[in-house]
């Protein structure tokens, strides 16, 4: 008899894809909230106003500091309180998600800046484009495009973060194979599953990013 | 047109201008000599305020630059740079490049601005280029684009800090025969390090030395006869290839 059931995988379809929509949503609000957050950051962190620059160091300083199950954690259980109402596990995940990453791209891409060469926002500020016009049309573009391997990177880490929603009674892919993995002690199978899907993507991700870098300017 | 009374600044405890005056009349055309390091582009940085200087005056079109109320970028759109570099936006076609600041600075819609900027490619002779990024042009072409870009503003004057240094020998007279072309259009400019032009194109010559402008004089007599030594020495070493 063949050790293994295959079939479990074809059973519980439709169970798992609910749970890669859930990863896929938190990659998707993360990444694109936690850019424009980093972004904001970033602006913050080079501003030579301390009032400014100082909260934003601090807070990247933190939320580079503590877990990110943690910052999911709090936001579930403290918010309510703090706010007097539930605000539900899917919102406190997207907004811990947002949150957490912020700190992480904004470090990312003050990096992207300090690359661009320094000349580039002389030239912006000749022409009489203001500091944060000049950063937005001219540094920004640039450094984000020099930052696109370690932003990948990022993402990728996501991906597999989304399933640290566990701890908020949220299911992503992961905690939906494992929870079938249990349901119908079918670890190795759901497990292998989780392996190659979660490698296909990030591997076809990579790919596809260096083909069209190939193809940009440079 | 521009004005610089008494200008100092230092680097820390390295003076690197000490005490520079000049005035540029409109439609004057000064070339700034000097060995390297002698202040000629921390100077020319001073007048559009992109470095900002310690001590003295320093007026364009009447703007006072280093008083604290002066919108410096308001000032910066009314004078044009071209560096060394070229420092083209890399992410931009060349009409891209040249239409940016129009759009955003002078506020000018983008077929006005593309419009304005396709007409000043074709007179910086890149009427095929428009749609090229500035890794598929050459040095020359890089920085005639930058030229135009300047333009683009309709300045009041332009600086070239060193706009000739970085380039192949071959491509140096395209850029001076369109800065030559401006300069015959009435054009105030303020050219860095480029003796050819100087010798040709120039009213006047400013040689500058250890932050001081130690020269300040019409072309004529700067070539045929330098008061200083340190000019003389100069002029003979740049002249004699």
């Amino acid at each position: 008899m063949d050790p293994f059931d295959w079939g479990v995988i074809a059973r519980s379809m439709d169970f798992l894809a609910a749970g890669m929509a859930l990863s896929a949503l938190l990659v998707v609000v993360a990444t694109l909230g936690g850019v424009v957050g980093g972004a904001g950051l970033a602006a913050l962190r080079r501003s030579p106003r301390r009032f400014l620059s100082a909260p934003a160091a601090g807070y990247v300083g933190v939320m580079r500091s503590v877990p990110l199950v943690l910052v999911l954690f709090w936001f579930y259980f403290l918010v309510p309180l703090a706010i007097g109402r539930p605000i539900g596990a899917l919102t406190s995940a997207l907004v811990a998600f947002v949150l957490f990453e912020a700190a992480f791209y904004c470090e990312i891409i003050r990096a992207g800046i300090a690359n661009v060469r320094r000349g580039q926002s002389q030239a912006a500020a000749a022409t009489g484009l203001r500091p944060w016009q000049a950063l937005r049309l001219v540094i920004l573009p640039q450094a984000l495009r020099a930052m696109v391997p370690v932003l990948l990177n990022q993402i990728i880490i996501v991906f597999q973060d989304t399933s640290l929603v566990y701890v908020v009674a949220l299911r992503d892919f992961m905690t939906s194979a494992s929870v079938i993995a249990s349901r119908d002690g079918r670890p190795i199978e759901m497990y292998t599953l989780v392996a190659v899907v979660y490698f296909a993507i990030c591997f076809v991700g990579s790919y596809a990013l260096q083909r069209r870098r190939k193809l940009n300017y440079r | 047109m521009i004005l610089l009374e008494d200008v100092h600044k230092s680097y820390g405890r390295t003076p690197v201008l000490r005490g520079c005056s000049t005035n540029i009349d409109a439609g004057e055309v000064v070339v700034v000599c000097g060995p390297s390091g002698s202040g000629k582009s921390t100077l020319i940085k001073c007048i559009n305020g992109l470095e900002p200087f310690d001590r003295g005056r320093i007026f364009v079109g009447g703007t006072s630059v280093g008083d604290r109320a002066t919108d410096l970028p308001a000032l910066r759109a009314r004078v044009g740079m071209v560096f060394q570099h070229f420092e083209l936006y890399p992410h931009m076609t060349a009409l891209e490049n040249v239409s940016l600041a129009q759009i955003h600075v002078r506020r000018r819609r983008r077929a006005e601005a593309d419009r304005r900027s396709e007409e000043l490619l074709v007179r910086v002779g890149l009427a095929d280029k428009l749609r090229s990024r500035p890794a598929e042009l050459s040095g020359g072409q890089q920085q005639r684009v930058s030229i135009a870009r300047a333009l683009a503003m309709d300045p009041e004057a332009m600086l070239f800090d060193e706009p000739t240094s970085a380039l192949d020998p071959e491509m140096v007279t395209e850029v001076l025969e369109v800065m030559q072309a401006l300069a015959q259009d009435g054009m105030t400019m303020m050219v860095t390090h480029e003796m050819g032009f100087a010798q040709r194109v120039a009213d006047r010559v400013l040689f500058m030395d250890h932050g001081e402008i130690l020269e300040d004089t019409d072309k004529a007599h700067f070539f045929a006869a330098p008061v200083t030594e340190r000019a003389r020495q100069f002029l003979s070493k740049v002249l004699r290839h």
